[in-house]
């Protein structure tokens, strides 16, 4: 075995938390300049692998090499002493400080009496950043800064730091499509300076786009370890999922859509803040309504306009033919609307809170018996819908915070329909989840549609949008600018043409 | 959602123009020294019969301010670190009392010693019991408030310890040194090496990250069970020097000496624009923060309000200063 060129081989490594087994006997490795795809369906331990190469956790059994050498990687500074740096999936970024002193943060350039010497600090973010050909004002403050900066500032820290070795955790999940093609350029000059990138994603596309290398991981285990040029697109999503799955991004037509009687949803020239300005449509029963446009074109406000999150300025709302005050989200649940919040760690979870009172949240008013909860049935009803959403959880009566990316999302969207509403709103449903759960994911809210809901679903991936929605509005700068039926859209090109407002 | 950005991060930074900037400003942060001035023309106007502007006055609500001052710098490191001290005003009684009994019995030094040991002792187990066992600082600091106290009242039992030696109180508090009140040279001192030390040292920038985003603190390598030890140390340890401050101006130990001054003192940090909720903090913002409170207590007295009208006003100045300076 020529071991020469490899920057990171981990090798046998076994880990679990509280006697569950998370990885069994995983070896990994990456070489020089390559992008190494690490894939796997939710919960498979792709980060938990990748936090131990980070000295996050540390391995029950196995050995990391770095540079052909043994280490033994027990803290971060461990880790970062050898060369390897993280983006990590929860941004580590401390908001009230700026770029510059993130980036050099417990490592800050000293002047010579001691001090910290923020203009040295400054200079050489601004050169960092100048080596990415990115442009990013070094004394910004970060709380004030969208996610993309956020994400180029965590790569700059970690360069500054002379990290070797590169670990992104599902890094496009919170940007926009254009910035995701300037972080897939940035990928590309920065291997050509022979940095290698472990990229941990769920998206085909991108793993195509970038890697080099994939291995996939199924329930703790080594799938398999291969070049991209040897292994075909159908092998990689049968062998994260476990089973074949064929077209579950093709859209198919259903005549659901009850066109006689009066809509469910109605809005009249809705206006709200700056972002939602004189939107008109309807919703009928069985209707799936994709919501498609550039990030701030006003999606997500729309959506938390109609679940009484924000008011609206004008304008009204119709439910079911019935003018409706959404003042509150609790008037919003109370006509039958819910919002599966785009940002599950900020909106949809109770992270520190079990798996169970996060599912039963919503439900504690059918709960009651007498002054008291009934906690028999919160657990018979938190189980089934465990059960019918397969949330991969151990234990439902530990926090949320411990599942996996997906399963949270998965958990969010279980709370919500546990409700059974009406009028479902889906901002974002399938970030961070696996290509099976995905695909799960779009048959139910077809199903949810079929049985005569309404659903509204916001998505920046077009073919999942084009695979559900019977319609989709257009919206940019807050206003819709085309309704297109679902059948005039040829193929994705039009719809990010439309999108694009030519 | 509300941090969603929609240019692109190669947009030129030229766009940062002064427009934008001025509308970054984050005034609230800076509320502080124009509702300083305010006040200060208010009374200027208000009060100018009454003497408010005579150098004296002036040198005046400085002094009076000073042990408030010293503890708040203390506090602004346990705030900005997300954690609260409730214990220093007790700490202060505490401390005063131990350098009153230390000095009359053994002399200068061990009764200085005495008293920082105060701030030594109450400071490490409050920082040992939030960052070794997890206990809210809130809990652990109530409690020691209660303790100090009580063991203040009790091995003085509850008596005034009266201090002879002029040097302890010429240096603490009621001397000058040269044309200077030495209660204004020691806040200065406080001032000036908290205010370094918070913006321009690693300690500092870690005390900042520590509160503004414990887990990327962590993450980034920095031992936050130690900051918020050292932190809790450092309000201990400043508590007792204002401990000290009282014993020397008021030339005595006593268990009611700072009594209720924890909340003058969060009031100040709080009125100087560092975060309730951690990540900022501002040693300048809490000193005028104090000299805010000394300031409206001063005025409120030759206003000619009896205690209990200033009491309410006070309370209502200081709601009123936090609710501008509030996060949006
Ligand atoms: N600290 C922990 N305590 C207990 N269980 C944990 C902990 N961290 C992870 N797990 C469990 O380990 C398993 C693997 O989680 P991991 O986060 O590595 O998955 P993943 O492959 O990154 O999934 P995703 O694609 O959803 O992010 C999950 O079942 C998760 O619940
Ligand atoms: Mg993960």
């Amino acid at each position: 075995m020529n071991t020469s060129d490899n920057v990171v081989e981990m090798h046998s490594i076994s880990k679990g938390f509280n006697g569950v087994s998370v990885l069994k006997d995983v070896s990994f490795d990456v070489r020089k300049g390559e992008v190494h795809a690490l894939a796997g369906g939710n919960g498979a331990g792709k980060s938990t692998l990748m936090k131990i190469l980070q000295g996050v956790y540390q391995a029950d059994e196995g050995e990391i090499l770095i540079g052909g050498q043994p280490v033994a990687i027990k803290s971060i500074q461990d880790a970062k002493a050898a060369g390897i740096g993280m983006v990590f999936q929860e941004f580590s970024l401390v908001p009230s400080l700026t770029v510059a002193q993130n980036i050099f943060l417990a490592s800050e350039p000293l002047s010579a009496g001691g001090l910290i010497d923020d203009r040295a600090a400054v200079r050489r973010a601004k050169e960092i950043f100048a080596d990415m050909e990115v442009n990013v004002d070094p004394r910004a403050e970060v709380s004030r800064l969208g996610t993309a900066y956020w994400q180029l500032t965590e790569i700059a820290k970690a360069l500054s730091q002379d990290a070797q070795v590169l670990i992104m955790d599902e890094p496009t999940a919170s940007l926009a499509r254009h910035e995701s093609e300037a972080l897939f350029e940035l990928i590309d000059r920065l291997k050509q300076r022979g940095i290698s990138i472990i990229y941990i994603s769920h998206r085909m596309d991108e793993v195509y786009r970038l890697a080099d290398r994939i291995t996939i991981l199924r329930d703790g285990r080594r799938l398999l370890t291969d070049a991209l040029t040897d292994v075909t697109p159908g092998q990689i999503v049968e062998g994260i999922v476990g089973k074949k799955i064929e077209g579950q991004m093709a859209y198919r037509a259903r005549d659901h859509v009850a066109h006689d009687g009066p809509p469910l949803l109605e809005v009249h020239g809705l206006n709200a803040g700056r972002r939602v300005r004189d939107v008109s449509f309807a919703l009928r029963p069985g209707e799936i309504l994709g919501l498609a446009g550039l990030m701030g074109s006003g999606r997500t406000e729309l959506a938390r306009v109609l679940f009484g999150i924000d008011r609206l300025d004008s304008g009204e709302v119709l439910i079911r033919g019935k003018k409706t005050n959404l003042a509150s989200p609790q008037q919003a649940i109370d006509a039958g609307v819910a919002l599966i919040p785009e940002d599950r760690r900020a909106q949809g979870l109770i992270l520190d809170h079990s798996v169970r009172d996060n599912l039963l949240l919503p439900l504690l008013g059918q709960l009651r018996r007498g002054p008291l909860l009934d906690s028999a049935k919160g657990k018979e009803l938190s189980s089934s819908l465990i059960k019918k959403f397969a949330v991969k959880v151990a234990h439902p009566h530990r926090p949320v915070r411990l599942l996996s990316g997906g399963n949270q999302q998965k958990v969010v969207i279980a709370k919500w329909l546990g409700t059974d509403p009406d009028i479902l709103i889906l901002d974002e449903p399938t970030a961070g989840v696996d290509i099976g759960t995905k695909s799960e994911i779009l048959d139910m809210i077809r199903e949810l549609a079929n049985a005569g809901k309404a659903v509204i679903v916001i998505s920046s991936e077009y073919p999942e949008l084009l695979a559900v929605s019977d319609r989709v509005l257009v919206l940019k700068d807050g206003t819709v600018i085309r309704d297109i039926p679902r059948s005039d859209i040829a193929d994705e090109e039009y719809l990010q043409l439309a999108v694009q407002g030519v | 959602m509300s941090k969603s950005n929609t240019i692109s991060p190669r947009e030129t930074a030229a766009s940062r123009n002064f427009g934008t900037m001025l509308k970054e400003l984050d005034w609230r942060r800076y509320v502080i020294y124009l509702g300083f001035v305010v006040v200060f023309l208010f009374f200027a106007i208000l009060l100018r019969d009454q003497g408010f502007l005579s150098p004296n006055n002036l040198l005046n609500i400085f002094r009076q301010t000073a042990t408030i001052t010293v503890m708040a710098v203390g506090m602004t490191y346990v705030i900005a670190c997300a954690e609260i001290d409730l214990s220093v005003g007790s700490v202060a009684g505490l401390s005063s009392v131990c350098t009153a009994m230390a000095l009359s019995q053994w002399g200068l030094v061990p009764g200085i010693l005495a008293g920082l040991a105060v701030g030594l002792v109450v400071g490490s187990v409050n920082g040992a019991l939030v960052s070794l066992l997890g206990i809210p600082s809130f809990l652990v600091t109530l409690g020691m408030l209660g303790i100090a106290v009580g063991v203040a009242q009790w091995i003085t039992a509850s008596a005034p310890q009266p201090i002879l030696n002029d040097t302890f109180n010429m240096l603490f508090g009621s001397g000058n040194f040269g044309p200077v009140p030495g209660l204004i040279v020691w806040s200065a001192i406080f001032v000036a090496i908290g205010a370094v030390v918070l913006n321009r040292t690693r300690f500092g920038r870690q005390v900042l990250a520590t509160g503004g985003n414990r887990n990327a603190a962590e993450f980034t390598g920095i031992n936050t069970k130690r900051i918020k030890f050292q932190v809790l140390l450092i309000s201990g340890m400043a508590a007792s020097v204002a401990g000290m401050l009282y014993a020397g101006r008021l030339q005595s130990g006593r268990f009611q000496w700072g009594a209720g001054d924890e909340l003058s003192a969060i009031a100040a940090v709080i009125l100087g624009g560092t975060s309730l909720f951690g990540g900022f903090g501002s040693v300048i913002g809490t000193l005028f923060g104090a000299l805010l409170i000394g300031l409206i207590n001063n005025g409120l007295i030759l206003a000619g309000l009896d205690s209990s009208q200033q009491q309410v006003v006070r309370g209502a100045i200081i709601i009123l200063a936090v609710a501008l300076a509030r996060k949006k």
